[in-house]
């Protein structure tokens, strides 16, 4: 039998609030059997969308993101949506940057949705009632 | 994150513990600034280094820059974890690591 657990968190879109957000996603999959590195690709991928978020949704002012995590035990995997209300931003429709390319060519920018792509098995992004609604699932 | 800071003449060490992330990388781009002057040789130790998202990979980044114009610059002790996110963002090709 499929069993399904349904998390939700609600907090300022602020990135002095990043260690609580990735604190609830790892709360949430605590008993879950995964590795570090798993862990750590999961924490990158949340620090990557929510600071994302937190600079950009709401241009200055501080406004309300709520974080879904969803845990399926079969087949095992976590999904993490990220909602806000801010300006409308497609995260995904971001070339990604040439990484192939040297220090001195380099580009700052790009390389955390970049990462999340890698490391998360599915992403997708919506845009409905107001709301960007990203939604990024790794399998376990 | 914490960062130990020795310098020799010529050759700076730092060693970080923790997490290099969106909330820390600025403490590392700062103390950067503050020590660069007459560094000809820049050392990190990541030893201790548990955790890099992309904003402490722009401050790497950012220090390999300023050590092309004035020395040099290498990675040491890096773990499994850290050596990936190197590896897929391409940073094992900008990064002298050892």
């Amino acid at each position: 039998m499929t069993d399904t657990k349904l998390f939700r968190f609600k907090v300022n879109a602020d990135v002095n609030e990043l260690q609580r957000v990735q604190g609830f996603v790892e709360e949430c999959m605590q008993g879950i059997d995964c590795s570090s590195k798993t862990m750590m690709q999961i924490n990158v991928a949340v620090e990557e969308i929510f600071v994302n978020i937190a600079h950009y949704a709401y241009s200055g002012e501080i406004g309300k993101a709520v974080i879904e995590a969803e845990i399926t035990d079969d087949p095992k995997a976590v999904t993490i949506t990220f909602i806000d209300s801010g300006v409308m931003y497609n995260p995904l429709a971001k070339p990604d940057p040439d990484v192939t390319l040297s220090a001195k060519e380099r580009q700052i920018g790009g390389l955390g949705i970049f990462m999340t792509k890698k490391f998360m098995d599915e992403l997708s992004y919506e845009y409905r009632d107001g709301q960007n609604v990203f939604a990024m699932k790794k399998n376990l | 994150m914490t960062i130990k800071s020795k310098k020799d003449t010529g050759k700076l060490t730092l060693t970080l513990t923790g997490r290099l992330d969106t909330s820390t990388a600025p403490n590392l781009e700062e103390t950067l600034k503050e020590s660069y002057d007459g560094v000809t040789e820049l050392v990190f130790d990541l030893e201790k280094l548990e955790y890099i998202s992309s904003a402490g990979l722009r401050a790497l980044l950012s220090a390999q820059k300023t050590m092309n114009k004035q020395g040099s610059m290498k990675v040491i002790n890096v773990g499994e974890e850290i050596m990936e996110i190197f590896e897929i963002t391409g940073f094992t090709e900008i990064l002298t690591i050892e």
